[in-house]
């Protein structure tokens, strides 16, 4: 049995650490089998360099055509799982043919590396960034080692960023009016706004907000949508009459949100949606959809 | 079937309510205890979730209140020991803001803030401000209520007023009073709008439920009331005005009602006589259904006993002018909401009229003003049928009278009267007999004709029938106790002064005259009687001046007298108006006026011969006749014997021979007058006596022949009686034997075997001759005069 056991195992073990990975911030990333683990994050333009240690299990010699690690960034769709699109893929070679004994390191470094997109966990659609190291062996296979990391980009505060302020309604049935103090939030944001009420003749029960997000994958034909709802949050509970003006204090904070992405690659598309939603005593609902732009602000700590 | 299904589910839903509120506090307890914020928010959410219900009434919910509202009490203590959850408060403040449902998120909201206050990190005002605000989010009536309820509960010791802990740092009392008229408001708002939730058809219910939050809404006002800041100042320029225009602007009838009640029961009296214009102004405002005259009663009720608890503030009332401002708020709301029901407008006459009462007490134009107010508002309408109305005018006439003990007073409001003109014709006696109490309780004395004649067209409910009431329907005995005040009421017409007491009772004779047959038998005995006081008062003043020109003269009184015994014809009274005549004789006897008095007679032997037709009556008649005249002696001796003459004549024509006898031994004494200067004719005395005797004998034997047996000898011993009275006055027709002689008769008739015995004549008999015995032993003069006499 231990032979059997033996003889599965890779025959050597490969560990990938940053040079600076004691000190960089590390954020959770949800794996394909569920479970989270933390992983460094980067944002583009970085320097990411390190080192590779090889060892091979204890007595055997490890015979190889080559060591090399690439940087790959790749865009995976569900509908199409397993293969792999790399929108970015860079290659240092660590070492020529030869035979390994023993434990060797090796370091290495991309620099300035340019990694326009964020990673991106979808429910269609997944991006991600890896270092992956091949140890090139012919004909016994290559034996291979991935590490995931985090790309998140920052953006400064947009210059114009204009509330959103609009008057909707059912004629001679449900007018109103609602505010949100801004077009733009950042991920920590707050949205604060008030609907008001202009004309109500229909009973209503209660109002929430909902932060929707709209993924959409592929393109002309294929295009593939999928919306989920991030909160749903109660902003008013009961009818309210004519003239009522109902606050809005929503934090973003406790939700899972990304930036607003457009057209990453040409593969795929977020966008995130405020869902205004007055749901009456019948349990119809009256609701108006509004885009947000999403953006993730350098956090200042 | 189904109101009791209904309620059988309630209590189901309430039952769920608290079991899911006491497995969601196990497990915030458990939270609470090993310092869990996290789980504590989640469970603590959970937990005010129950509040979401919308399927119980105020009553039951409010239990389910009260229990969330102790785990709250838990849940504060721990967010208050940042040591226990190492979370800032202005963390947290962010935290409980995470929470998806509105209800429980605000409730925690509610709870941290009030910590968040009290840590000082930020202006109490703010958050206030922030949690006053938020709320607006519930929308739902009664959940909004006791959210609201809630915040107000927690904000109260933590709001910013003078010297409290609060204060400064850019937080004033205003911010404090800022806040609770922002949440009354919106209380105020949520309350009303419940009226609007649900079908005609549960109105009432829903009306009993809205009775049941009211005291949520108005525990506002409480607080604003306590807040130390407010003065009068404020309270004028900002508190007052902002609370009544939420009141005006809430149109709803119910808020309206006891809104206004509880601003005039929570703040200071004071408050209220400086800001009266501005507090009346909004009555006129309000809905028509609003029972504006119970608040305004009120009002004006806590305004009185403010003026009576001490005198140092009248001088208030006079400077802010009270009076008129609540005289003219009332106008307005009379005129404004015209759907009032007539006893609404009396009612608050009524309630303005005891507030003068009390504050002025002084200024019968007041009074008045309130009357004439009422007056007109009465006018144009036809007589009052509302019993309820009618009864508050009768209040409102009241009043005065109880007031100041003194009808007078009273009929010196021109607009008394007309106020009465407006009552129904029950009422009106009502109304009258009110008055005539007051003044007989007061012992009140009516002394000129003028104010006789406001006082009978006051009451002339009872001195004549009004138009459209027909007297068959009315209750004997009412109507005899009716008149009978009337005839009391007489003797409290009085004046020193005998022109004036002329005049007041020409003034009463013009008013009772109308009253018709029913009524004069009630009404003329004691103007008679008064009358004649007079006379007799005149008669004793003796100030009689020949010659000069004196309006009321015995002469005038007594052909007015003549008049008024007259009018009884009309009844017809015969023996009444006997009677008073026979009276008004013995008057004009006193004054010397014999031909006055023998018409007197005249009239009186008329009546006896003409109208007095009933024997029984004419034996009391005569019997009358006989006394009285028995006591004149302004005749001269042709008159006399005329009269005399007349009155033997007519008693020997008595139906009965008993009644005969007794008439005529009584007419003895009209020949006998036990005077100085009074006639004395023994031999008509004798005559009379005799005569009796024949009739007595007379009647003995048809008593004989009709029974079989000789009747009672009661009829001879009176004549002994009389014998013997003349005898003692010395009579000299009357003879020892004369007397002697009857003595036997009797003695024989008793004996006689036909005779049946009766106890009382011979008891009469028996004490009559013990008489004679004990004259007998007396001796002296008398003794001598019987000694002849034999027993």
């Amino acid at each position: 049995m231990n032979f059997i056991i033996g003889a599965f195992k890779p025959a050597c073990h490969i560990s990938v650490s940053f040079s600076d990975g004691k000190s960089r911030k590390q954020v959770p990333l949800k794996k394909e089998n569920g479970q989270t683990l933390m992983v460094p994050l980067f944002q583009s333009q970085e320097n990411i360099l390190g080192k590779i240690s090889i060892e091979p299990v204890s007595g055997k010699k490890v015979e190889h055509n080559g060591i090399k690690v690439e940087l790959l960034g790749q865009i995976e769709m569900y509908f199409d799982k397993g293969n792999f699109y790399d929108f970015t893929s860079l290659v240092r070679e660590l070492d020529v043919p030869g035979e390994l004994y023993e434990r060797k390191t090796y370091p290495f470094e991309f620099s300035t590396v340019e990694m326009p997109y964020e990673t991106y966990n979808g429910i269609n659609v997944r991006l991600r960034y890896v270092l992956k190291v091949t140890i090139n062996r012919g004909y016994a296979g290559s034996i291979v080692e991935y590490q995931d990391f985090v790309v998140w980009n920052y953006t400064p505060p947009p210059a114009i960023n204009n509330s959103i302020k609009m008057e909707v309604g059912i004629e001679d049935c449900l007018h109103i009016e609602f505010e949100y103090n801004k077009s733009k939030y950042h991920l920590k944001d707050v949205i604060i706004g008030k609907i008001y009420f202009l004309l109500v003749r229909i009973k209503l029960k209660n109002m929430d907000l909902e932060i929707r997000r709209r993924e959409s994958t592929g393109s002309g034909v294929n295009t593939h949508v999928e919306t989920e709802t991030l909160a749903k949050y109660e902003l008013m509970d009961g009818a309210p009459v004519r003239g009522e003006s109902i606050p809005i204090r929503l934090f973003l904070s406790p939700y899972e949100l990304t930036p607003t992405y457009q057209n990453i690659n040409n593969k795929f598309s977020v966008k995130y949606y405020l869902n205004l939603v007055l749901v009456d005593e019948e349990d119809r609902r009256y609701f108006k959809q509004q885009e947000i732009t999403m953006f993730r602000l350098a956090e200042t700590s | 079937m189904l109101i009791a299904n209904g309620i059988e589910d309630e209590d189901k839903w309430l039952a769920e309510g608290i079991a899911g509120i006491q497995h969601s506090a196990f497990y915030l307890h458990r939270a609470l205890d090993s310092n869990n914020l996290r789980e504590a928010l989640k469970y603590s959410a959970q937990l005010l979730s129950e509040l979401r219900t919308s399927r119980l009434s105020p009553h039951k919910y409010y239990e389910l209140y009260m229990r969330a509202f102790d785990e709250l009490r838990r849940l504060e203590m721990f967010f208050k020991d940042e040591n226990r959850h190492g979370c800032p408060v202005v963390d947290l403040y962010e935290l409980v803001q995470h929470a998806g449902n509105i209800l429980p998120r605000l409730y925690l909201l509610c709870t941290v803030g009030s910590i968040y206050i009290k840590s000082k990190e930020t202006p109490a005002k703010d958050v206030l401000k922030d949690l006053v605000e938020m709320c607006r989010g519930v929308q739902h009536p009664i959940r909004g209520l006791f959210l609201r309820s809630y915040l107000a509960q927690i904000s109260r010791d933590k709001l910013p007023d003078i010297a409290s802990d609060y204060e400064g740092e850019g937080d004033t009392f205003m911010d404090a009073v800022e806040f609770v008229l922002q949440n009354f408001a919106e209380m105020n708002k949520l309350w009303v709008r419940m009226q609007h939730q649900g079908s005609l058809r549960e109105k009432e219910k829903l009306d009993k439920e809205r009775n049941e939050l009211r005291d949520l809404v108005g525990k506002n006002l409480h607080v604003l009331s306590q807040i130390e800041g407010v003065d009068l100042d404020i309270y004028r320029d900002t508190v007052l005005p902002k609370v009544l225009e939420q009141v005006v602007n809430c149109k709803d009838e119910l808020a309206q009602y006891y809104l206004m009640d509880c601003i005039i029961q929570v703040f200071p009296d004071e408050y209220h006589l400086q800001t009266l214009e501005t507090l009346l102004g909004a009555f006129p405002q309000l809905q028509s259904a609003v029972d504006i005259k119970t608040v305004l009663s009120r009002l004006m009720e806590r305004l009185s006993n403010y003026a009576a608890s001490s005198p140092e503030v009248l001088p208030d009332f006079l400077q802010v002018e009270a009076f008129t401002k609540l005289s003219n708020a009332i106008g307005k709301v009379i005129e404004a909401q015209v759907d009032m029901p007539i006893v609404g407008a009396i009612t608050l006459y009524v309630s303005l009229l005891t507030f003068t009462l009390h504050v002025h007490p002084d200024r019968l134009d007041y009074v008045d003003q309130v009357l004439g107010a009422c007056v007109k508002k009465l006018s144009g309408k036809a007589k009052l049928q509302d019993s309820r109305a009618t009864k508050q005018v009768v209040a409102l006439l009241s009043t005065p009278l109880e007031k100041y003990n003194n009808i007078v007073t009273a009929l010196t409001l021109s607009n008394y009267p007309r106020v009465m003109d407006h009552l129904d014709a029950a009422t009106n006696k009502v109304m009258a007999i009110v008055i005539i109490q007051s003044i007989m309780k007061n012992n009140t004395c009516v002394s000129t004709s003028d104010k006789v004649e406001v006082l009978f067209e006051l009451i002339k409910g009872l001195i004549k029938d009004m138009d459209g009431t027909s007297t068959d329907e009315l209750d004997e005995e009412d109507f005899k106790e009716e008149q009978n005040s009337v005839a009391r009421l007489m003797h409290m017409l009085y004046n020193d002064d005998p022109e004036e007491m002329l005049n007041i009772m020409n003034t009463v004779w013009k008013y009772i005259m109308a009253g018709g047959s029913k009524r004069l038998p009630f009404t003329v005995p004691p103007l008679v009687f008064s009358a004649l006081k007079l006379v007799r008062r005149l008669h004793g003043q003796d100030g009689d001046v020949a010659g000069e020109e004196v309006p009321a003269t015995p002469k005038k009184i007594f052909q007015l007298l003549n008049q008024i015994i007259e009018a009884l014809s009309v009844v017809p009274a015969p023996e009444l108006a006997l009677r008073l005549y026979l009276q008004c004789a013995e008057a004009a006897n006193d004054c010397d006026l014999e031909p006055v008095t023998y018409e007197f007679f005249t009239q009186a032997f008329v009546l006896y011969e003409e109208e007095v037709a009933d024997s029984k009556a004419q034996v009391t008649a005569i019997h009358l006749i006989i006394g009285t005249l028995q006591r004149m002696n302004v005749f001269g001796v042709e008159n006399r014997d005329t009269l005399t003459h007349k009155a033997t004549g007519y008693s020997a024509k008595l139906l009965k021979k008993p009644d005969q006898c007794r008439a005529v031994y009584a007419c003895s004494h009209l020949f006998w007058v036990d005077d100085q200067d009074g006639i004395k004719d023994g031999e008509r005395v004798l005559l009379c006596l005799k005569r009796s005797l024949r009739i007595a004998n007379a009647a003995q034997q048809m008593v004989n022949v009709t029974r079989g047996s000789s009747g009672p000898v009661t009829l001879f011993v009176e004549i002994l009686n009389k014998y013997l009275y003349f005898f003692e006055k010395g009579s000299p027709q009357i003879t020892t034997a004369a007397i002697q002689g009857l003595i036997e008769l009797i003695k024989t008739e008793m004996q006689s075997d036909s005779s049946t015995s009766n106890p009382a004549s011979d008891a009469f008999f028996a004490s009559t001759l013990r008489y004679i015995q004990f004259q007998k032993q007396k001796g002296g003069a008398m003794g001598e005069k019987y000694d002849p006499i034999k027993l």
